[in-house]
């Protein structure tokens, strides 16, 4: 199994899910979340006062998917999120060492 | 209507005899239709005049308190806001006790008497000093939301720093020492500053240029210095946390502003038109100019840079609202919104006081631009009210031809500057000795909401 964390574009959200609902992947948890890589901040101005803003605001999306099906998502993902221009984010790709259902305690791959 | 039209209309076409035979019902039914057309003249009057009390009563709560809260991060909000809101119920009950009696009672040079303390031989019947033809109640009322707005504009320059119990302390104080005097030498009968009232040294204010915006824009950096700096000014970020409610507070000044300066005319008459055209007229060019230098001056026009310039020639205009034609008007708001700007983004850096929300930046310079150029631009083609012993109009600012006119406003803006700044000194000094001015630097950081209110101002959770 494999986590797989998308760092984007908040408005190319809606995008990324279509895609992923698109070749059958239900499951993501959402977050909304601030930073900044390489794409530098904007300035803002209030009464002369400026303020430098480099943290700007991202969507985290996080899930676990089976090993087989990893690479795929990921490009369907990349391909969903990208605009070709720098701030368009990153994926990360960690192994998982178990997944546990709550409800009735499923382990493995048929708990995801 | 005078009385002859009245004989026209009342006498149909009949003899001398006829008439002679019915001159007493004639004369009484004379005398009815006056009163008629007084008490016609009294509604129109009240109805306006009440209207513009609640319009100046909204410029506070919310129009102050929005513009203000907004302006502010979120931890102070609510502090902020109650900041405007409970001087809506301080200033109103000193009001009752002694402010209205201070402010208009009697004809002293620099203050009133206690001829109306606990509001005593205040009710319908007309003020005659003051307002003939509407109900002193209601003259009292209007002058009230004055009172009441005054100093909550100080509370951008002690904003997010100053104890609750101290900022109550505070207002009554500065309320008593500062601004009944001042509102009665420039208004008050027989006030020191008051053109129309025998003042000594004549001086033109038609809606509080020297009463409102100077004495609270000094007072506020006066406040500003001695309280000192917020923690962290100015390289920790302190942006308004929410500009959309400081633009609704905004828009609800300038609306209330047509109660502020029309409705000083005290009546619903010709001068309140002019007065309410001039005002509409500066605020519109006094928000182009701010937006054009910020343009010029730093690449980009802001919506916070729109409604300060809107606010910064709504405070110019005011002392001049109704002296002044449209296109002078224009000018006065043009100036205004230069001046400020650059007070607000250039020379306070340099001087490095934290007048927080630019209480001075905009009342204080605004206000007192404005006096200034009252004098300059106010013309008896607008206000005929200033007579000589015979009765005949005097000529009113430099336009006129009436140069003086330009020293005396400097003078009364100068007399305004000194009482502001030794009032809210000893005032300051007084309310720190008794319950001490500032927050401790945990409160501060913590935000007044929790600190002085217990509450917090956006609970998104729940």
């Amino acid at each position: 199994m494999k986590k797989i964390e998308a760092i984007i574009q908040p408005f190319k959200l809606d995008e990324v899910k279509e895609a992923l609902k698109g070749i059958g992947i239900d499951g993501m948890t959402i977050l909304e979340v601030r930073g900044h890589g390489r794409q530098k901040g904007h300035k803002e101005v209030y009464r002369g006062q400026e303020y430098n803003v480099d943290l700007l605001p991202k969507v985290k999306i996080e899930m676990v998917v089976s090993s087989e099906r990893s690479d795929e998502v990921v490009r369907t993902l990349a391909s969903a999120a990208r605009t070709g221009k720098i701030g368009d984010g990153k994926i990360f790709v960690y192994d998982v060492a178990e997944a546990i259902r709550i409800r009735n305690d499923d382990r493995g791959e048929s708990a995801l | 209507m005078t009385v002859k039209t009245l004989f026209a209309l009342l006498l149909p076409a009949s003899s001398a005899a006829l008439f002679a035979q019915t001159t007493p019902d004639l004369q009484s039914r004379l005398t009815a239709v006056e009163a008629a057309a007084k008490s016609a003249q009294s509604a129109g009057d009240n109805a306006w005049m009440l209207v513009s009390a609640a319009l100046v009563l909204m410029m506070t709560g919310p129009g102050l308190a929005l513009f203000y809260g907004g302006l502010v991060r979120r931890k102070n909000v609510l502090g902020t806001m109650m900041h405007s809101f409970i001087l809506m119920a301080v200033v109103t009950v000193l009001w009752a006790l002694v402010g209205y009696s201070l402010a208009f009672g009697g004809s002293g040079h620099v203050i009133g008497n206690f001829q109306f303390a606990f509001l005593n031989g205040v009710g319908s019947a007309p003020n005659t000093d003051y307002a003939p033809t509407i109900p002193q109640t209601t003259f009292m009322v209007y002058q009230l939301m004055f009172a009441i707005i005054t100093p909550a504009l100080i509370s951008g320059a002690f904003a997010e720093r100053m104890k609750f119990s101290a900022m109550l302390l505070f207002t009554v104080l500065w309320t008593l020492v500062v601004y009944f005097p001042m509102a009665h030498m420039v208004w008050g009968k027989g006030g020191l500053l008051n053109a129309f009232g025998g003042g000594e040294i004549p001086c033109f204010d038609f809606a509080g240029g020297t009463v409102v915006h100077i004495t609270s824009g000094v007072s506020a950096l006066v406040c500003a210095i001695y309280l000192g700096k917020r923690l962290g000014y100015p390289h920790a970020p302190m942006k308004p946390h929410n500009l959309v409610i400081s633009f609704i507070g905004a828009c609800l000044l300038w609306v209330g502003w047509f109660g502020f300066n029309a409705g000083s005319a005290l009546a619903a008459s010709g001068l309140a038109s002019s007065a309410f055209a001039a005002t509409h007229f500066g605020a519109a060019a006094a928000t182009l100019a701010w937006l054009a230098a910020e343009w010029i001056h730093s690449g980009k026009p802001s919506v916070l840079g729109g409604i300060s310039g809107c606010v910064a020639g709504l405070v110019a205009i005011t002392p001049a609202s109704g002296f002044v034609k449209p296109l002078p008007a224009m000018a006065i708001g043009a100036a205004a919104g230069i001046v400020c700007y650059l007070m607000v983004t250039r020379i306070k850096p340099m001087f490095g006081y934290d007048d927080a929300l630019d209480a001075f930046g905009v009342h204080g310079m605004g206000g007192t631009l404005g006096a200034i150029l009252t004098g300059v631009f106010a013309t008896s083609a607008i206000n005929d009210g200033l007579k000589d012993a015979a009765g005949k109009v005097q000529p009113l600012g430099l336009v006129d031809g009436n140069a003086r006119q330009v020293l005396n406003q400097i003078i009364g803006a100068g007399i305004s500057w000194v009482l502001a700044v030794v009032g809210t000194l000893v005032i300051l000094k007084v309310v720190d000795m008794v319950v001490g001015l500032r927050v401790s630097r945990e409160e501060e950081v913590q935000g007044l909401d929790t600190s002085m209110h217990n509450e917090e101002g956006y609970i998104f959770e729940s």
